[in-house]
């Protein structure tokens, strides 16, 4: 048995309770193969960096999951014939996470934490005075 | 070292010492620090981040990109 955390994303038009479906589809699969799923994170709609498949949006599912790796695998091939399933990922961690993911505690706090932030780059600032050799590389960068 | 007055050298790495940030995928507020105004990676020799979390960074915000959490290209 090992953990493993999984990202999912799906279509943006289908509701939540279909989202919480595929969730439930999941851990039905994982328990048959004698794993568990230790938690789920349901981080919303939200807005996606590029268009994946003609869609702006899409639902983020993390979770959890302590299997095997035949689990894993079933699970896998299974969601990538989900036609609702956009994109999934499935990492191995060493231990499970304590508390809820960065996504959520940014969603509490009540802050975007998807795109927006462009600006926000505020450690670069003294960049000039760090000796002189970097000076052609600067003027690239400003006709970029 | 004092071949200027105001040099400031010596920037210690981001991700190194006591409360420093855990680089995570998910993190994207993190991440988009760490990338150019067109999205790109921003080479460790501007950011002062070492070696070894330069690496990691760079998986982290290549997970993020397939995810869709980060952009490939800016523009």
């Amino acid at each position: 048995m090992a953990f493993y955390e999984c990202v999912y994303m799906a279509r943006p038009d289908v509701s939540p309770t279909q989202v919480e479906a595929i969730t439930e589809q999941i851990t039905s699969i994982i328990t048959e193969y004698g794993g568990s799923v230790h938690s789920t994170e349901y981080w919303g709609l939200k807005s996606l960096a590029y268009r994946v498949k003609k869609n702006r949006k899409a639902h983020y599912v993390l979770m959890n999951i302590d299997t095997n790796n035949d689990g894993k695998a079933e699970m896998e091939r299974n969601m990538s014939l989900n036609e609702d399933v956009l994109r999934l990922m499935t990492l191995r961690i060493e231990e499970m996470p304590e508390g809820p993911s960065i996504q959520m505690r940014a969603k509490a706090r009540g802050d975007r934490p998807d795109r927006g932030d462009r600006g926000d780059r505020g450690d670069r600032g003294d960049r000039g005075d760090r000796g002189g050799d970097r000076g052609e590389r600067r003027e690239r960068r400003d006709a970029e | 070292m004092a071949r200027r007055p105001f040099t400031r050298r010596k920037k210690s790495c981001p991700f190194s010492g006591p409360n420093a940030p855990v680089i995570d995928y998910k993190d994207t507020k993190l991440l988009s620090r760490f990338l150019s105004e067109r999205g790109k990676i921003v080479p460790s020799r501007i950011t002062a981040v070492s070696a070894k979390k330069q690496r990691e960074l760079s998986r982290a915000i290549k997970r993020a990109r397939t995810m869709a959490l980060l952009p490939y290209v800016i523009g």
